[in-house]
């Protein structure tokens, strides 16, 4: 009995100890400052992650829209088949994407049926993403037809939401948002993307950055050669009408900006609703894209040019080099269009062959061009992102919020503290130590498993502490009760504790049960109350059973040194 | 020493008709408000449902000198937002919550982006009517009035229907592993009737925030959450006790049995229902708007869920095994054997006897 106790003393030390350290201790190496109450509240706050509602900060929940993928995939794979159909002298009359709702086809018209089951088989090594795990085939007469599996539209969709989330990434951290939160979100094949900002208010520019659809193009100009002017067209419809009045699979028509117009100060990259001045022709497929980009950097126009004159410098990678420099290097004389996000910004003709670099100009602002060359080199997002949740807090909302927490949960405390003391006296002290230790385990776990504490959480930890005074009634009850069937005292706390510990396990359990359906399954809030309540449940399991016990061990061994083992009275 | 409850013997069952009227009144007028709201035309919704779950923003502006609800709410309409909700904050002198509806949706995606773009911006620039914005970390300048935002809440019509969906979902699959659980550590009649009392409670308290309208958020869904944890604890501590009991007098009814166990649990039911009762209340009162939903949740659902303890789960649980029994005896006698469960029969012996006993008192 007496050595037990030194043992059960000896562990409750060390815990409360090391869960103390954990909770107020330093990370770094101590001095003297960090004793203060001043230190110990910052280190306090340096330990304890606290979620953007205490402590301010910006959440953005965004979706990849899938569809708008899947549209670009069955587009690139039509031109792709189109390209290699041709490369490989098959007499093709026509490639078209075929998009139908929620079905996707690439449909391949032949001038006669004589190679279509050739092209069927042999199309696919050829052609990227045209693989028979994302597209069913089938020929008829002089068509073969691609269509897209359902269970590939869900895994390229997982691909698209990796790939926007690698590229939201780059774009985040290029501007420096401190402790950015980024990773998938929601249900699987949801395809959203959570990104938390700590400590940033309003979010608007990186909204923006991140939604940049920032995508280059250089397409070949149709029209005459220099010396000829470049062949533009004064309106949209006047442009159409020179092809024939209906636009083909592999011609294009966008607006142009013409160089050297007068430019606003501070214009935006982005395309501009409002009439172009001109319109041009493009030839279809672009001859490079933006995913050969090597590199993209704001120069500044001219030294003396202040905040505006910014250009943007480009160079390419090895492949995409190579395809530029055999084009140009076969087009020398002709108009080449850098297009940006469908929009024509210059139009320079080829002067001699050009292997891997090049320039979009314009006068972009200092800012502008920054982002734009950013967004350039991070590559283009897969699909459009649409946002679904936009939270933020400022920083003194968090403050009010943390405050009231604190104030409900001390109150709360002291009023529990005080029923206790007045109902059970003496043992209700005991209760008291229980529950403060309680709730500092139930903090250190939170640190060890570096979850985040939130306004949810906060009520967690009361919600905590309310089932802990729960396990101390029921047993306090119990020793009552077997003091009233007669028992001694230490006979009635050992029955008393064994019996109300079945009991104990029994709610903690199913407690536990759901609660952790809330933290597998639940999302944000939900969460952030399940952590600090299974905490706090796990931690009672030791306060409320060992810990209590050994407070009244203690006692009973301190009063059987004075007045023996059979006339110890309980103040209960 | 101090107690309050000291050998009450008091026939619990036997006011069985009486509660379970009460309940189902409670119910009915619950369910009546949600289904009169939700009918008439005009009328509000069967629920108050918050942004999280009907989509729509909430802006949180601070302003140096905080102009009247009306005075918001016109600059608002002329700007083109039809009904804005304009709250002042009651605790801070210059703070004004302003709820944005759920803007109108073409029923494509680009509805969810303008929603949760265009809220915060739209009120900005209603609100430079009044003053100058400043940053939400600067000060107000010395003259003229001025605003911050200091918050936004946006959530589109589809993420609001999705995060609706989880909380429901979530809240079954958590039931049905609590009754799964009871049923392995007691009897599946025993699991079924604390689920029951369970769901009593998650629609009483529903029904009340139909009726009053307060607000539904997901922080009332983690208070419905905790609720169900609560009542299940218990009533878990009723029947751990009724499991004891019966071991103990194998001759007793289980009429008698639960009348015992609920006189005896009585003490700690209310105590502990009282503590957690205060705390819940310390945070209606000091836990901020924020948390408003959350505790007035939990705090209508502690009662209902310490009475569905004693008047729901109780007698359902005793009603049911008494069936069970019944139909077993039914069964059993033609066959002319007296399997395994001879010995809870004793324990049951109907109700006949069970009334009589009560009679006596």
């Amino acid at each position: 009995m007496k050595k037990n106790l030194l043992q059960r003393i000896i562990i409750i030390a060390l815990v409360t100890l090391a869960a103390l350290w954990v909770v107020i201790g330093p990370r770094h190496k101590p001095a003297a400052k960090d004793f203060t109450l001043a230190g110990l509240n910052d280190t306090l706050r340096q330990n304890i992650h606290l979620g953007l509602d205490l402590r301010g900060g910006s959440h953005l929940v965004m979706q990849v829209q899938v569809p708008d993928y899947l549209k670009r995939v069955t587009e690139n794979v039509a031109n792709g088949v189109q390209t290699v159909a041709r490369d490989a002298g098959y007499n093709v009359k026509s490639v078209r994407p075929e998009i139908n709702g929620n079905s996707y086809r690439v449909v391949l018209e032949a001038e006669d049926n004589s190679k279509i089951q050739e092209m069927r088989e042999q199309l696919p090594n050829k052609v990227n993403d045209l693989g028979s795990n994302v597209w069913q085939s089938s020929a008829s007469g002089n068509t073969v037809t691609w269509e897209m599996l359902d269970r590939a539209k869900d895994e390229l969709g997982t691909r698209a939401t990796k790939d926007a989330l690698k590229i939201i990434d780059t774009r985040i951290n290029a501007i420096g948002v401190a402790e950015p939160t980024l990773q998938e979100h929601g249900a699987a094949n949801s395809h959203q993307i959570l990104l938390q900002m700590p400590g940033m208010s309003d979010p608007e520019r990186v909204k923006k950055l991140i939604g940049e659809q920032s995508r280059l193009e250089l397409m070949k100009v149709v029209g005459p050669n220099n010396p000829a002017p470049i062949q533009t067209y004064p309106t949209e419809e006047a442009a159409i009408a020179s092809l024939g009045g209906k636009v083909p699979q592999n011609r294009r028509v966008i607006p142009y900006d013409e160089r050297n117009e007068p430019t606003t100060a501070g214009e935006q990259p982005a395309p501009k609703p409002g009439e172009p001045k001109s319109w041009i022709v493009v030839e279809s497929p672009a001859i490079v894209d933006g995913s050969e980009l090597r590199s993209a950097d704001a120069v500044q126009a001219s030294p003396t040019g202040g905040d505006e004159g910014y250009h943007i410098n480009f160079t390419l990678k090895p492949t995409g080099a190579q395809k530029f420099g055999t084009w140009t290097g076969q087009n020398v004389g002709a108009y080449m269009a850098v297009v940006l996000n469908d929009r024509a910004r210059s139009a320079p003709f080829i002067k001699s062959q050009i292997t891997d670099s090049g320039q979009i100009t314009g006068n972009f602002s200092k800012d502008s061009a920054n982002d734009l060359a950013l967004t350039l080199r991070s590559g283009a997002l897969p699909a459009k992102l649409v946002y679904l949740e936009e939270r933020t807090v400022g920083p003194s909302l968090g403050q009010d919020s943390i405050r009231a927490g604190v104030t409900a949960c001390l109150v709360g405390l002291f009023l529990v503290i005080l029923t206790m003391v007045v109902y059970y006296r003496w043992s209700g002290i005991n209760a008291v130590v229980a529950l403060l230790l309680n709730t500092i385990l139930t903090l250190a776990g939170l640190i060890i498993f570096d979850a985040t504490l939130t306004l949810p959480g906060i009520a967690g930890i009361l919600l905590g502490i309310g089932m802990a005074v729960d396990s101390n009634v029921l047993i306090f009850e119990r020793i009552r009760e077997e003091m009233h069937g007669g028992k001694t005292v230490p006979a009635a706390i050992d029955t008393g504790f064994a019996r109300a510990f079945v009991t104990i396990i029994d709610t903690h359990v199913t407690t536990i049960i759901s609660s952790l359906f809330l933290f597998v399954f639940g999302t944000g809030p939900i969460r952030g109350f399940a952590v600090t309540l299974v905490l706090g449940l796990v931690a009672n399991l030791f306060t409320a059973v060992f810990v209590s016990r050994t407070i009244f061990m203690w006692e009973l061994s301190r009063k059987q040194k004075r007045v023996g083992a059979s006339g110890i009275t309980l103040s209960i | 020493m101090f107690q309050l409850f000291h050998k009450v013997n008091l026939d619990w069952l036997g006011y069985r008709k009486f509660f379970i009227l009460l309940s189902t009144t409670i119910m009915l007028a619950g369910l009546a408000s949600a289904l009169t709201r939700h009918a008439l035309p005009g009328g509000t919704e069967a629920f108050n449902l918050g942004i999280d779950f009907k989509g729509g923003t909430v802006v949180t502006a601070d302003f140096k000198q905080r102009p009247s609800a009306e005075e918001i709410r016109d600059r608002l309409h002329s700007t083109g937002i039809s009904d804005p909700i304009i709250q002042p904050v009651t605790d801070k002198p210059g703070e004004v919550l302003i709820r944005l509806p759920k803007l109108e949706s073409d029923e494509n995606a680009n509805a969810e982006e303008s929603q949760v773009v265009v809220g915060r911006k739209k009120v900005e620039d209603a609100l430079t009517a009044f003053g100058t914005e400043v940053g939400v970390n600067d000060p107000f300048p010395g003259e003229g009035n001025a605003f911050k935002i200091v918050g936004t809440d946006a959530v589109g019509a589809v993420a609001g229907a999705a995060l609706r969906n989880q909380a429901v979902a979530v809240t079954l699959l958590a039931l049905v592993g609590i009754l799964l659980y009871i049923a392995f550590r007691f009897e599946w009649t025993y699991g079924a009737a604390a689920v029951i009392a369970v769901f009593h409670d998650v629609l009483i308290t529903l029904g009340f925030f139909s009726i009053f309208q307060f607000e539904v958020n997901l922080t009332v869904i983690a208070a419905l959450l905790t609720l169900v944890g609560f009542s299940v604890n218990d009533t878990i501590v009723v029947f751990d006790r009724i499991r004891e009991n019966l071991r103990m007098h194998r001759r007793s009814t289980l009429y008698d049995v639960t009348n015992d166990s609920i006189n005896q649990t009585l003490s700690r039911t209310i105590i502990t229902s009282g503590l957690v009762f205060l705390s819940v209340l310390a945070m209606v009162l000091f836990g901020g708007e924020v948390l408003r939903g959350f505790s007035l949740a939990l705090l209508i659902g502690i009662v209902f869920g310490t009475y569905s303890s004693i008047a729901i789960a109780s007698p359902i649980m005793v009603w049911w095994q008494q069936r069970i029994e019944a139909g077993g005896r039914a069964q059993a006698a033609p066959a002319g054997t007296r399997g395994g469960g001879g010995a809870r029969q004793r324990q049951t012996s109907g109700q006949g006897g069970a009334k009589a006993n009560a009679a006596a008192r």
